[in-house]
């Protein structure tokens, strides 16, 4: 996510330091194409400008051009005035501690109301708070038979009454009714059909249910892939409702996301939760100077070890790293720890989270952890138990069994042992040291560009495929260096 | 209410904001400057069409009108004439509004198959129902598929367009392969004899690689079953998405080489610029826009008349 804005404005802003002595002129230039780089992004225009002019004046002081990293100095100003333009956020939901809670759901159509109240509603579930979602669309076709099946999956009451027969005012009044006669029920949440903001009908529609409901709070979902519309909508929905935040979604995409840096500058309402991938779990919430470091390339350190503490299983992790320190790791706990890490979603995500690492995913374009990882996983898969502890007891026999259960082929297992062979070394190694200093030592793996066991299964192939071109020039080094040596044996005499 | 009216009607807001906008840039009689042609490109920007494209027909006004006394209706024209260009493309595209069938390649041997995919949330689904309204309406028999086996409820959705477009559909339960329905679906439109075949998909961002992978699973099994199938596949854009709407089509292209592009939700403010950029650097068409939520609400595009209708005097 934001790749793109991070790119544009990487390559302006190396421009920049590049000269060697920044002048006013050529800082001017950096940040013009960092204002192009904003508007290719989707930034409303106004909000593009007005951002460059801000970061321009502050850049143009004597204290920054003068000082030792000039560019950096800019970085920094950029990075503070992009926390500032998202920012300040508050993401909690202001429940009642007592009573019944009411959040109403609205947008355009297709934005993801439906799919997000889902979210909402587990999430809410894992704090410990009962939901109902309330089915309040009767325009969409099968739009209350999706809130229920999504209400199944999660386990949470669904109120719902027949299209034909009513109206979404009646459903959402009825709907309060039933929570409130239902006193374990303490979070209502209202999903509305998806409306333009010009449709005057509708948008008064909502105004009723408003007045009616008098929600707690009111969400605007907006999808992140909005262009430069999205001020306008977000203008509209507030003037009409007065909306309490904004959830973007659908930011698992390569959108530059240029909606979530308008539209609280425009409307002053708080992001408070992003929508990151279609499985009901995926919903974060929103933080300005995180997002900031994540658009920068900065990396997202808080967020990963927030993910780790939630998804990982600690007690296992402890067992794990035991038997690491112990030089005991075997193949099985190296498939289970895969798994662990794969809980926390897909690996290209995590390691944008890593600072230093997101730039090096573009290096390897071809790559496919995810398929590297089921591909690993179903080779362990097909090894007896002593195999997965003993992994030096697979001889030719047992390893064409093996290839052939996992549809994989025998060289790939070699590959594989060998890889973990040299792996768990590390393991033990980097097992004793602390959280930050792991993350320290993987960064110096990835640069030295074996992080990723399964990255050479592949990275393998390709080589043999132009294997002559590079033995010629192995033997012609090996050639020089065998000169070189006569060389200085000759001279030492 | 002809259709050229209902475009009008639907592009109603999007005319009112250019309209006004520009009206009261360019005054007759004043000198056009560097200054007002600034603010004339922030405008264009706006509309969402891209950097590049804005560039080029202010450039143009640049180069036609720079420094002389603004003439409104010259200026008109070339930015009219700069944006039809942009949107026909090298080839020209031209469009017979009698024939609101003609972008669609209908196979020469039944059943043609058209294939529609994009990003989630664009209306796919209320598309393909139009679609299907207008394939009926003009004498072809419709066999739809189910192929959104994902999303819940995704295939009562169409169920429920099916029943009261009364045209026959192939489903299968929800989770099941999404190129099994597809399958299912090619081999009953060929026992059946139907015309045309439509197969839905979920809605997928372009950078999950699996879902991209499952299309062109899509693609494989149907040109197994139907040589030459899908015959189109259409990929439906939101009229609001903004750039990304460009990266869209091309991960999109890549996978399931789009012929044709479906614009969807132009009622709103929104103005779907990112189509001019999309033509411009992808050279997919754009052939159907959806104007509306109503079942009649989807139509021929017609650059010329797209840019008569965005540009044009009085409703």
């Amino acid at each position: 996510m934001f790749d793109s804005i991070t790119n544009s404005l990487k390559s302006a802003l190396s421009g920049l330091g590049r000269g060697g002595k920044l002048t006013e002129a050529n800082v001017r230039d950096g940040l013009a194409e960092v204002r192009k780089a904003l508007l290719e992004a989707d930034v409303n225009y106004d909000v593009a400008t007005n951002f460059v002019r801000r970061v321009t004046e502050q850049s143009l002081g004597e204290r920054v051009l003068k000082s030792l990293r000039p560019d950096q100095q800019i970085i920094g100003i950029v990075h503070q005035e992009l926390v500032n333009l998202m920012g300040p956020t508050d993401h909690s939901l202001h429940l009642r501690k007592d009573g019944l809670s009411k959040i109403m759901m609205c947008g355009l159509q297709g934005a993801g109301k439906t799919t997000t109240c889902g979210k909402l509603a587990r999430m809410l579930l894992e704090q410990g708070r009962k939901p109902m979602l309330v089915a309040a669309d009767l325009q969409r076709p099968a739009a209350i038979e999706q809130l229920k099946i999504i209400g199944q999956q999660i386990g949470v009451p669904v109120y719902t009454e027949d299209p034909g027969q009513s109206t979404p005012l009646q459903v959402c009044s009825n709907a309060l009714k039933a929570a409130k006669a239902d006193s374990s029920i303490q979070v209502l949440i209202l999903d509305t059909a998806g409306r333009l903001h010009v449709d005057s009908q509708l948008m008064t529609e909502l105004e009723q249910i408003d007045r009616k409901v008098q929600p707690d709070q009111i969400l605007l979902v907006c999808d992140s892939m909005t262009g430069q519309d999205a001020v306008n909508s977000a203008k509209s929905f507030n003037d009409a409702l007065e909306l309490d935040g904004v959830i973007l979604t659908k930011l698992d995409g390569d959108t530059r996301g240029g909606a979530a840096l308008s539209i609280k500058e425009v409307t002053g309402v708080p992001i408070k939760f992003i929508g990151v991938g279609e499985q009901l779990d995926r919903l974060e919430p929103f933080h300005a100077d995180r997002m900031a470091g994540r658009i920068l390339g900065m990396g997202d350190v808080v967020t990963l070890f927030e993910k780790a503490q939630q998804q990982l299983d600690q007690d296992e992790m402890q067992a794990q790293q035991e038997r690491m320190l112990a030089g005991k790791f075997t193949l099985e706990d190296f498939r289970k720890s895969m798994q662990q890490i794969r809980r926390m979603g897909p690996l290209r995500d995590i390691m944008k989270m890593i600072p230093g690492m997101g730039g090096m995913l573009d290096q390897i374009p071809g790559l496919d952890a995810e398929g590297d990882f089921s591909r690993i996983d179903a080779i362990i898969n097909s090894m007896t138990a002593e195999e997965r502890c003993n992994p030096d007891c697979i001889d030719r026999s047992r390893r064409n069994r093996i290839a052939r259960g996992s549809g994989t082929e025998a060289a790939d297992i070699n590959r594989l042992i060998k890889d973990f062979g040299s792996m768990s070394g590390m393991m033990q190694k980097m097992a004793g040291l602390s959280m930050m200093d792991r993350f320290r030592a993987m960064k110096q793996m990835g640069d030295g560009g074996f992080f990723n066991p399964g990255a050479n299964l592949q990275a393998a192939k390709e080589r043999s495929k132009r294997g002559p071109a590079d033995t010629r020039a192995a033997a012609d080094k090996k050639k020089k260096a065998r000169k070189d040596a006569k060389k200085q044996k000759k001279r030492n005499r | 209410m002809g259709w050229f009216d209902r475009l009008k009607q639907g592009l109603q807001k999007t005319r009112q904001l250019l309209q006004t906008d520009v009206r009261d840039l360019f005054k007759s009689g004043e000198i056009l400057d560097e200054s007002h042609l600034e603010t004339f490109e922030a405008r264009l920007i706006r509309t969402d069409m891209g950097v590049a494209a804005s560039g080029i027909i202010v450039a143009e006004v640049r180069k036609e009108h720079l420094g002389r006394t603004v003439d409104l209706d010259a200026v008109w024209a070339t930015v009219k004439t700069t944006l039809k260009g942009l949107l026909k493309g090298a080839e020209g595209q031209t469009v017979d509004p009698n024939r609101p069938l003609s972008p669609l390649n209908l196979g020469s041997a039944k059943p043609t198959v058209i294939l529609v995919a994009g990003v989630n949330g664009v209306g796919k689904t209320t598309s393909i129902a139009k679609l299907t309204k207008l394939l009926k309406d003009n004498g072809q028999s419709v066999l739809l598929a189910a192929g959104d086996t994902f999303r819940a409820a995704a295939v009562e959705q169409l169920t429920l367009w099916s029943q009261r477009l009364g045209c026959d559909i192939v489903t299968k339960p929800s989770g099941s392969d999404p190129a099994s329905v597809a399958f299912a679906g090619a081999d009953e439109a060929v026992a059946r004899g139907v015309d045309v075949l439509v197969i839905d998909t979920a809605g997928r961002l372009h950078t999950q690689a699996n879902l991209m992978q499952e299309l062109d699973k899509i693609r494989r099994v149907l040109d197994k079953k139907i040589p030459g199938a899908p015959h189109e596949c259409l990929l439906v854009i939101d009229a609001t998405t903004g750039q990304n709407g460009l990266i869209q089509a091309k991960s999109f292209s890549d996978v399931a080489k789009c012929t044709g592009i479906v614009l969807t939700k132009l009622d709103g403010t929104a103005k779907g610029g990112v189509v001019v950029a999309i033509r411009q650097q992808m050279g997919i068409p754009v052939k159907y826009v959806g104007v509306g939520e109503g079942i009649d609400d989807l139509q021929l595009f017609d650059p010329d008349q797209f840019v008569e209708a965005l540009f044009g005097d009085g409703v």
